[in-house]
């Protein structure tokens, strides 16, 4: 559907090539589907801040870190019903994953339908993290399905879990040696994925130029270090015992 | 100097290509690449082999005609286009791979000539202004921002050679789209079409079966011309705008 310059003819014809949607150019074009991946992005980022914000009060104590578990039912309460906030963070978070994951998907196929043939005299270029941002959206995927099976639901849980006592139901986790070995896997993927993802969210909003660049930069790779210390902390307490 | 090239050969679009082994002596390091690959191909046509095609026009690096990703860089080792690329950057002895710009929107027309005319059509959707016919304007009569004029010379400088699709591991015309939607935009004379001529672009550049943009920077690192990664967040901006202001 090229919308290129139509030669009008002399008289005045009807216009028969409305322009689509605001919402139809967005999905249909490969920038508005990488401003979809930036907003959704964007979104789960400022959650796992959060997130990791919340998983340090377990320096605090149990009792301490099973209130503050309490309070995010009770966020919002009177007016909001009883885990009502919570699961309106759920479903801003669903559907940020499925936007984020379906425009990652299409974007991946086309782009590697536009480069079918591989160069003969190959090169390693682009640093790590920009490379693995399709595998590490892959493992973050899996892993956010095993986190929720096994924290939230209980149903992948070592050793009974216990609703409303997720300070032992954290101690259980880490102390498989397979749960550390998920849990970490999954955080540097996080610190990967954000630290090509900020910048990159930012130079697709049209947020970056070239004096900003450093500071985008930056941004991006200590929100990417707090992230994977902030949340690795936690497995490494338990397993040395300083949380027990 | 004694070369060894292993350079793309291809009959057509429809066969497959492969790499072909050739020897090259007597090379001057003060030979271009392309007098060099003039070289091999005398050789060539004095033994009765077909010659190597490749594209190349002006030898200046102004025109954007001449292609090659040379040791798997577009343009090769140097900052600049193939034709300025001169035989001194190369080693005695070296082995050298020569090979076409690889993507589906540019598909190979014959050894290392690939058919660009998919940035014609991007042009064609929305490089241009309505510019009033007659005499011309007073130099004067259209002011100009020296940050804008600036900017806009920057993106003008593109030659739309492709190094930018070939470099990407997306082959993702994003940088030369961008170049062309900037130049245009920022200027006064580019105004009326400003929102038209990014959405265009960009929905042509798609419908061309070009790649999106990873934000990898390997486009921005093998343009001949400098144009600068940020170049694209800037045509990213100009696109999010146009979505909103576009009359529909």
């Amino acid at each position: 559907m090229s919308r290129g310059p139509s030669v009008v003819s002399m008289a005045l014809a009807t216009r028969t090539d409305r322009r689509s949607s605001m919402t139809r150019t967005l999905w249909d074009s490969s920038v508005g589907k990488k401003t979809i991946m930036a907003v959704s992005g964007l979104i789960m980022l400022g959650y796992l801040v959060v997130h990791m914000l919340g998983n340090l009060k377990i320096f605090f104590g149990s009792d301490e870190f099973n209130h503050y578990a309490h309070w995010l039912r009770t966020l919002g309460e009177p007016f909001l019903h009883y885990e009502w906030a919570l699961w309106i963070v759920r479903v801003v978070l669903v559907a940020a994953v499925v936007l984020h994951a379906v425009s990652a998907y299409q974007l991946s196929r086309r782009d590697i339908r536009a480069r079918p043939n591989a160069y003969v005299h190959r090169k390693a270029r682009a640093s790590y993290a920009t490379r693995t941002m399709r595998w590490g959206g892959i493992i973050l995927a899996l892993f956010i399905v095993w986190h929720i099976l096994d924290l939230t639901t209980g149903t992948v849980h070592p050793g009974g879990f216990q609703a409303g006592h997720p300070y032992q139901n954290v101690l259980d986790t880490f102390s498989t040696w397979y749960g550390n070995v998920i849990y970490i896997v999954a955080v540097l993927a996080v610190g990967l994925h954000v630290q090509h993802g900020f910048w990159s969210a930012a130079q697709t909003l049209g947020v970056g130029n070239a004096t900003r660049d450093r500071m985008l930069k930056t941004v991006g790779n200590v929100l990417a270090v707090v992230l994977t210390a902030g949340f690795v902390s936690v497995p490494v307490a338990v397993m040395t015992g300083v949380v027990n | 100097m004694k070369l060894t090239l292993r350079v793309w050969r291809q009959q057509n679009a429809e066969t497959p290509g492969a790499m072909a082994t050739y020897e090259v002596d007597g090379i001057s390091p003060d030979m271009s690449f392309l007098e060099m690959l003039d070289t091999l191909n005398e050789e060539l046509i004095l033994g009765g082999d077909e010659p190597v095609a490749f594209d190349h026009d002006c030898r200046e690096g102004i025109c954007g005609a001449c292609s090659l990703v040379i040791n798997g860089d577009a343009h090769g080792p140097e900052r600049t286009t193939t034709c300025q690329l001169h035989m001194r950057s190369f080693q005695d002895g070296d082995t050298i791979d020569v090979e076409p710009w690889r993507a589906s929107a540019f598909p190979v027309v014959k050894d290392l000539v690939v058919d660009r005319s998919a940035f014609d059509r991007i042009i064609q959707s929305g490089g241009y202004i309505s510019a009033p016919t007659g005499t011309a304007p007073d130099a004067h009569a259209t002011p100009v921002p020296k940050p804008d004029a600036d900017f806009a010379f920057e993106h003008a400088e593109c030659i739309g050679c492709g190094a930018c699709v070939a470099a990407c591991p997306n082959g993702s015309a994003m940088l030369f789209t961008s170049a062309k939607v900037n130049h245009l935009n920022v200027l006064p004379q580019g105004a009326p079409e400003r929102e038209t001529r990014v959405l265009d672009m960009v929905a042509t550049m798609d419908e061309e079966g070009f790649g999106g943009c990873t934000l990898t920077g390997e486009c921005a690192t093998a343009c001949p011309k400098g144009i600068p990664l940020p170049s694209i967040a800037a045509m990213n901006k100009e696109w999010l705008r146009a979505t909103r202001k576009v009359r529909r």
